[in-house]
């Protein structure tokens, strides 16, 4: 299942480089992604990726507006990781403003961030089942995403696009139908998961169209920046949430799965593998939840309870100035990155001390992951890069932004 | 990150490069001179900071130099970053293009001169990432508008036909 | 006595009524009909009004969307296709991945400038009947983004139903489909230029 050099007659080659079109539309790419192929019979010599057909200047509408009206805008970017990208955004900002998060906050944001990567996964998953064939995992994997999307809209009232995250910790408590719910879920997942490593790790297709196809050694992925599941993929242990802990990730005990060969089927083995991973972070968060406030007590940045409006005139005001104008942040530039299910999620804050962002740009993972297409796919078969496009996991928002 | 004083002795090491520092929450930048920034990555490389995690853009209007482009550097072996910052006027926004050293700086330097207009000398092939390419206007730039278009609800329809008559 | 199917579309009326004589409204009214050639008149009327909402009603309950997802809509698309809010119950499973194949598009997810004339060329290239559903907020209106990078769908294809939500929930989507459905139910005359007047804009590729 190597690259194919010669032909098979041993002649030399004459064919002629065809350009193909992997138009926007497209089943296989995941998203509007257009690809300009170039082939050499069926062998893959060169990949052109052509992006921004869902460019949205979420980073240019994020200057508009105050800075916790650039939570739900900036969720919308990567769309399967919506969490991540408030908290990327949330980190930068409260490290600009200098307040302290909450610990309960903290392991809620971890719950609910956890729970967020194992959907992602399994969409990827569905999905990438579905570019190879097999079409029921789709189904499979909606369902367990249906019961995640059920916790989250039990926590925050939406499934999609929360705006859970809020500058200073998570805008609510989560209600007492939470935690018994959760457990349920955790209780299943993991089986679940078994089922689909059962199903597609003995699907001689499967195994015949992931292993050995398209890899890719580590060096280069790093020279080409590429981060998450598919570095680890090819050996090398870089993950985020272990080497610079944020938000209480230092608090739980997981391992971080690593492939060995760096091809399309330790890709899809190491995202697998983190499915597991994820719920024990989630049991080990909802086991040790400590109390406390769920947002900082900081009245300058957070809102006062409601009750507090009643009695307070000073809640009154901070209430009347944060949800007008919004709170205002010392100026200065910050960069934080956190581990997104795609890799490294950054956000570039710039803030000139008014109330809204100067510039905010989101390093997305998949605009840079997308770079590693090329050199993965080289030599390969058409058919090989579809696996390779979907093991990618690209998110087109996030991409084009 | 680099303490204080490591910043500084790199900053030493790097020498005329480097125009200033900044140490701002912890974090460190060092505002370098556009003609060296290949070198002061080279050398930041050789420090250790081998991985470039982002290469992005930063509009500083109405101040001059009005435009940033910022690198950020990641030193994986001691879980260490450092920004660098370089900042080129808008009449004459050019800056060498770190693609050789740098595979990743790729597409992060076309959408840099795609959404500021940036001029990357010596990029393999620089052309408009997002927009559409025969877009005119660099559209992250401050004074760039946001744009937008009237939306037209049912129950108004007669209302706006009417303007347009 | 040539009284046009037209008039009987406008009047909203079927040949029973006509039958028993009720009074026509508008400006649109057939000539009064008495004895042979009213029979004759009722005859002919009658089979192709029934013929025409059967055909109505097979076409609403096949729908063959276009499996064509922009953003974040499209996973609450996917949704609405998986297991627990099923598309299929309603015979809308069958996602075809061209156009030519399809007669609805959900466009889900929000339109950029670079993708709006893409999405009106496979919108073209869809064969009639064909109808249109835009999903969520960004595509009907602005959505979130009211800013130079986004169009609203409307300005450069007819759009039958918009489904608001940022993004929908799948019941919504569906909430939308079956009002379409219901629309495509109802009204004989499916295909879209004569819906907007826009009889003999059809692009052909050879010149004709």
């Amino acid at each position: 299942m190597s690259a194919v050099e010669t032909p098979i007659d041993g002649s030399e080659t004459t064919d002629e480089l065809l350009t193909l079109n992997f138009g926007p539309h497209h089943p296989a790419t995941h998203g509007v992604l257009r690809l300009l192929v170039t082939l050499q019979a069926e062998v893959v010599r060169d990949i052109k990726p052509i992006i921004g057909y869902v460019h949205t200047g979420i980073e240019k509408t994020a200057e508009d507006k105050s800075y916790w009206k650039v939570i739900p805008i900036v969720e919308r970017m990567d769309y399967l990781a919506y969490y991540f990208n408030a908290m990327a955004y949330i980190g930068a900002v409260e490290t600009l403003v200098g307040v302290e998060v909450p610990k309960r906050a903290q392991y809620l944001r971890v719950i609910h961030l956890e729970l967020n990567r194992i959907a992602s996964h399994l969409i990827w998953l569905g999905t990438s089942a579905l570019d190879l064939g097999a079409v029921s995992i789709f189904l499979y994997c909606l369902r367990e995403r249906e019961m995640i999307l059920d916790l989250f809209e039990c926590s925050s009232g939406a499934r999609m696009h929360t705006r859970y995250f809020q500058v200073g910790g998570v805008i609510e408590d989560i209600p007492a139908s939470f935690a018994p719910k959760l457990r349920e879920f955790l209780a299943i997942m993991p089986k679940r998961a078994d089922e689909y490593g059962a199903i597609l790790n003995s699907n001689e297709i499967v195994l015949a169209r992931l292993r050995g196809t398209c890899p890719l050694d580590a060096e280069t992925l790093l020279g080409l920046g590429v981060t998450g599941p598919l570095l680890r993929a090819a050996g090398n242990p870089w993950d985020l949430r272990k080497a610079a802990p944020y938000s209480s990730y230092d608090d739980f005990e997981f391992k971080i799965p690593v492939g060995t060969v760096g091809d399309n089927y330790d890709r899809f083995a190491v995202r697998l593998a983190e499915i597991y991973e994820s719920v024990r972070i989630i049991e080990q968060a909802l086991d040790g939840l400590p109390e406390g406030p769920h947002i900082t007590e900081d009245r300058k940045v957070a809102l006062p309870p409601r009750h507090e409006l009643a009695t307070s005139m000073e809640a009154l005001i901070h209430h009347f100035k944060l949800v007008t104008e919004g709170f205002r942040v010392p100026p200065g530039e910050v960069y934080n990155a956190i581990e997104s299910p795609r890799g490294e999620l950054g956000c570039y804050v710039r803030s000139d001390g008014s109330s809204k962002p100067a510039r905010v740009h989101m390093r997305d993972p998949s605009f840079v992951n997308l770079q590693a297409l090329a050199p993965m796919s080289r030599g390969s078969y058409i058919a090989d890069m579809i696996a390779t496009t979907a093991m990618l996991d690209p998110i087109l928002g996030g991409i084009d932004r | 990150m680099p303490d204080a004083t490591g910043l500084e002795l790199i900053r030493q090491e790097l020498g005329d490069a480097v125009l200033d520092t900044v140490f701002f929450r912890d974090r460190a930048t060092l505002i370098v001179d556009p003609p060296g920034i290949r070198g002061a990555l080279e050398q930041l490389r050789a420090h250790g900071y081998s991985f470039m995690a982002s290469l992005h853009g930063v509009d500083y209007y109405p101040e001059e130099p009005r435009l940033g482009v910022i690198y950020e550097l990641l030193d994986m072996r001691r879980v260490d970053r450092i920004t660098v910052k370089l900042r080129v006027p808008s009449d004459a926004p050019s800056v060498e293009s770190v693609t050789e050293d740098w595979p990743t700086a790729n597409h992060q330097e076309r959408e840099v001169y795609d959404m500021f207009g940036v001029v990357f000398d010596g990029h393999p092939d620089l052309r408009r990432i997002l927009m559409p390419e025969d877009y005119e206007g660099h559209p992250q730039r401050r004074d760039f508008p946001i744009g937008g278009e009237p939306v037209i609800f049912t129950r108004d329809e007669a209302k706006w036909l009417e303007a347009r008559q | 006595m040539e009284v046009k199917r037209e008039t009987l579309r406008v009047q909203g009326l079927n040949a029973h009524q006509l039958l028993r004589g009720e009074e026509l409204e508008g400006a649109n009214q057939p000539a009064h009909l008495e004895g042979e050639d009213l029979e004759r008149y009722v005859e002919e009327r009658m089979l192709t009004t029934t013929l025409d909402q059967a055909v109505a009603w097979a076409r609403s309950n096949s729908f063959f969307p276009l499996a064509f997802g922009l953003a974040c809509c499209a996973m609450e698309q996917f949704h609405a296709a998986g297991p627990r809010m099923d598309i299929a119950r309603f015979g809308y499973e069958a996602f075809r991945a061209s156009p030519r194949q399809a007669d609805l598009i959900i466009l889900a997810g929000r339109v950029s400038i670079k993708m709006a004339p893409v999405i009106r060329r496979l919108y073209d290239q869809m064969l009639e009947p064909k109808w249109a559903i835009s999903m969520g907020a960004c595509c009907s209106s602005m959505g979130v983004f009211n800013n130079y990078a986004l169009v609203p769908a409307d300005k450069f294809m007819p759009i039958d139903v918009h489904v608001p939500g940022c993004p929908p929930r799948p019941e919504a989507l569906m909430h939308g489909v079956l009002k379409l459905r219901k629309m495509v139910q109802n009204d004989p005359e499916a295909g879209w230029r004569e819906r907007y007047g826009a009889v003999g804009t059809e692009e052909t590729l050879h010149g004709a």
